[in-house]
């Protein structure tokens, strides 16, 4: 289900050195062609559909076509992600509509405790920063 | 009009790309999830002025397996006990694992969760009721005795669809944004030019701009995930990259750490998912929290027929736990394809019914039941959308409501991975701990050298699906194993202080091999009026295709049923012969095909590895992912051991042994 462009959407990021799409594909398959200023996806066989550039462009200018070797054509699966949710419409091929909505995370956007200020010494036992201690195995092979 | 004969993509390569060197301690390679534990772990140990560099193919918000999400953390241990934990591993991998890693994984595993769940990764729990909340609604943490929703004894049900995100947020925030380079392909590590076995650099590319990378380094983990579109995939259209596994897997994590003389282990096992046809949806889900049962064409929910008891008898001890192993479940399967009783489906309408059915017999009123009918479908449809829309997208597509009509499952093309239901990967050290046995003899048959998680070579380590002999890690065992180098890393850099490492080559040496496909490109583009063609060279495109047309057809792929044989298995090798010389001669006209080329180079090499190990290994150890016809049951009785194989840089000559596999955790009862 390769992703594609809406190019009266894409305003290519206005001309910054990497668009959007670009920054966050894992298979770096969106390119900007500056001529147009328009980003496309220059590989669709490998599109893993895995929504990161649809979710991440901020003028909404990407979606998703079904792979056309097994997808019949007609539906489309189409996200809106917020900072703490998601919301997914479904439409079918027969017109029908499903609207899902899920959290996604439940503090703000760069909350995460990093932990900066933890140090730690004893480099010779097996435990972990944030651990207290750690068993061995009971239930031995004899 | 301009004839084709010029480079795809937006980023022409030149033949000239600026060299740049840097000197680190610490280099991490890779993004996902065991990096990710590693940059967040390693600043807490390591001294103020030891330089860490982390290399990412992507960008870490959203890289490697859980790029997408996911909805389930498949292993949290909990309340169980992490003996129980690892016989589970031990009998759903046939009996030949290593237990002492598995045990170590599940004692680190659930602080990795209480991280993420810290972190804001919304996790479902139940109400006192019973019911499923999801994961923003109040409730306990799971510290805190919040009670998780499972599915099965180890998985738990969370939303997540911005998992990877959320755990890349403060890895990238401990590790510091200046000491990570994304969008940079390390293809080659580098061995020390005067310490022998000693890890000393490795060499990459950016796929934004003419630059070359070289590092030196004293010590580094290389964690870049399994190995994808190594077999020729079920679709072979847009389709093949609808992957089970990320499709930008190449098998990097094991090609590399191999080339440079680190010890593979069970690179014969492969994981061959049943999943939802075409889509590739999970069905983890549809099975434990929905309680979905298969049925074969005939209508027959076959998995507890007679038929299927006495054919698991044939697989003992393994075939008699209540969780009957992934591959055997497999083979029961193909039984019944081959026998013409398909397609399988899963019986999804029977499954969700049944619970609407079980409402209205405790006497819920017809509101009652929609508005439960609401919270299960948007349960149903979440598994896909928050892990592989493509499958929703499918479902769409073709007007499939999982009420009213079930959905066919088949097990997938083959792939090589360490971290899920497989165990392919690298020989390493486990923890330095009294439990662990004491081995004679070289590393390679030995249990622990020293630094838990390096692989044989020294300062070299590996995380995840790099690991070999310890599967069912998943997503939080990833990040926990991530974690654990972390802190060895610096140990092995306190322990190696005056090291110095030095390279056998110039950089520009480097460079020269890593640009070697654009220089072709560039040489011989002219002599054909289409890129594509030309007698010069071939494109990566090609190569692939090549590859997995020979592993498809020889090497147990979905052609033949996942069926090879000692003779099958020589043509493959020697058709991966020839075309690990053609490789050389591939071509790259911009960054982006450099960047295929280099993945079709470890691609190659990691299924050699693969095929060398099943020629090997005398016995069918994974009934249902692949079979010998020469040798077609499980010989506990000669092939209950490791095949470990290792690749000597200095002669270039392969060597594959059989390693002694111990038990750690009691084996009566088994399970």
């Amino acid at each position: 289900m390769p992703s594609y462009v809406d190019p009266s959407k894409c305003d290519g990021c206005k001309g910054g050195d990497k668009t959007a799409c670009m920054y966050i594909c894992p298979n770096d398959l969106m390119v900007l062609n500056k001529e147009e200023m328009k980003a496309y996806n220059q590989e669709p066989d490998a599109c893993w559909e895995c929504y990161s550039c649809v979710k991440i462009c901020p003028q909404g200018a990407i979606a998703v076509r079904g792979y056309n070797d097994f997808v019949p054509m007609g539906g489309q699966v189409h996200p809106m992600r917020s900072s703490d949710s998601i919301m997914w419409t479904v439409k079918f091929r027969n017109g029908n509509m499903k609207r899902f909505k899920f959290p996604i995370r439940t503090t703000a956007e760069g909350a995460a405790n990093a932990y900066p200020a933890l140090k730690c010494t004893n480099l010779d036992d097996e435990l972990l920063s944030t651990e207290k201690q750690l068993p061995s195995p009971t239930m031995v092979a004899k | 009009m301009a004839l084709p004969n010029k480079p795809l993509g937006e980023l022409p390569a030149v033949a000239n790309p600026e060299v740049v060197e840097h000197d680190v301690d610490v280099l991490i390679i890779g993004g996902g999830m065991a990096a990710c534990g590693t940059a967040f772990e390693i600043k807490k140990w390591a001294p103020a002025d030891l330089k860490i560099k982390l290399v990412d193919k992507a960008s870490m918000e959203r890289s490697g397996a859980v790029a997408q999400g996911l909805s389930a953390i498949n292993t949290y241990i909990g309340d169980n006990k992490i003996e129980n934990y690892v016989k589970m591993v031990r009998n759903d991998l046939m009996g030949v694992v290593r237990e002492d890693l598995i045990y170590d994984l599940g004692r680190h595993v659930d602080d990795s969760v209480h991280l993420f769940e810290e972190w804001g990764l919304p996790i479902w729990k139940l109400d006192a009721e019973g019911n499923n909340l999801d994961g923003a609604q109040s409730a306990p943490s799971l510290p805190a005795g919040g009670k998780p929703v499972r599915t099965g004894k180890w998985q738990i049900m969370i939303n997540g669809e911005s998992y990877k995100c959320i755990v890349a947020e403060p890895a990238k925030t401990a590790l510091g944004d200046e000491n990570i380079m994304e969008r940079v392909f390390i293809v080659k590590l580098i061995l020390d030019k005067n310490k022998a076995n000693q890890i000393a650099g490795a060499v990459g590319f950016s796929t934004r701009e003419n630059k070359v990378h070289v590092f030196r380094c004293k010590t580094a983990l290389c964690a870049c995930g399994g190995a994808v579109n190594i077999f020729r995939p079920r679709s072979t259209g847009e389709g093949k990259g609808r992957a089970w596994y990320p499709v930008w897997n190449a098998g990097s994590t094991y090609t590399m750490c191999a080339q440079v003389g680190a010890t593979l282990t069970m690179m014969e096992n492969r994981f061959t998912p049943a999943r939802f046809k075409d889509g590739y949806g999970p069905v983890g889900a549809w099975f434990l929290l929905f309680k979905a049962k298969v049925q074969n064409g005939l209508g027959e929910f076959y998995a507890n027929s007679d038929a299927v008891k006495g054919e698991l008898e044939k697989f003992m001890p393994y075939g008699a736990s209540p969780v009957t192993p992934t591959c055997l479940r497999n083979h029961l399967m193909l039984n019944e394809l081959k026998a013409g009783r398909g397609p399988i489906y899963m019986a999804t309408d029977v499954a969700l019914n049944a619970f609407l059915d079980a409402k209205k017999a405790a006497g819920m009123d017809e509101k009652g039941v929609k508005k439960y009918w609401k919270h299960l479908e948007s349960e149903a449809w979440e598994d896909f959308l928050d892990m592989s829309v493509g499958q929703a997208g499918l479902w769409a597509g073709a007007n499939i409501e999982p009420e009213k009509i079930g959905s066919e499952i088949m097990p997938t093309e083959p792939y090589m991975l360490g971290s899920h239901s497989g165990c392919c990967g690298i020989w390493t050290s486990g923890p330095d701990e009294a439990w662990v046995p004491t081995v004679d003899g070289p590393r390679s048959h030995q249990y622990k050298w020293g630094y838990n998680r390096m692989t044989t070579v020294d300062g070299l380590f590996t995380a995840g699906d790099g690991v070999g002999a310890s599967g069912h890690k998943f997503s939080s065992g990833s990040h926990a194993e991530g974690r654990i180098v972390a802190k060895q890393m610096v140990k092995f850099c306190r322990d190696n202080a005056s090291f110095k490492p030095e390279l056998p080559k110039s950089a520009q040496e480097y460079a020269d091999e890593v640009y070697a496909p654009v220089r072709r490109y560039l040489e011989f583009a002219g002599a054909s009026t289409a890129s594509d063609v030309n007698p010069n060279y071939c494109k990566p495109a090609g190569i692939m295709m090549r590859l997995m047309k020979a592993t498809d057809e020889y090497g147990g792929g979905v052609a033949t049923y996942y069926m090879t044989s000692g003779k099958l298995l020589n043509i493959c090798l020697d058709l991966l012969k020839m075309l690990r010389e053609d490789a050389e001669l591939m071509a790259a006209g911009d960054l982006h095909e450099l960047m295929r080329a280099w993945e079709n180079y470890h691609r190659i090499w990691c299924v050699e590895t693969h095929i060398r190990h099943i020629e090997f290994r005398k016995e069918s150890r994974y009934p249902g992912f692949y079979y010998r016809s020469d040798y077609p049951t499980v010989d506990d009785a000669n092939w209950k051991a490791f095949v470990n194989s290792t690749f000597d840089p200095a002669t270039q000559e392969w060597k594959c042994e059989k390693v002694a596999c111990i038990n750690i955790i009691e084996t009566e009862p088994w399970v």
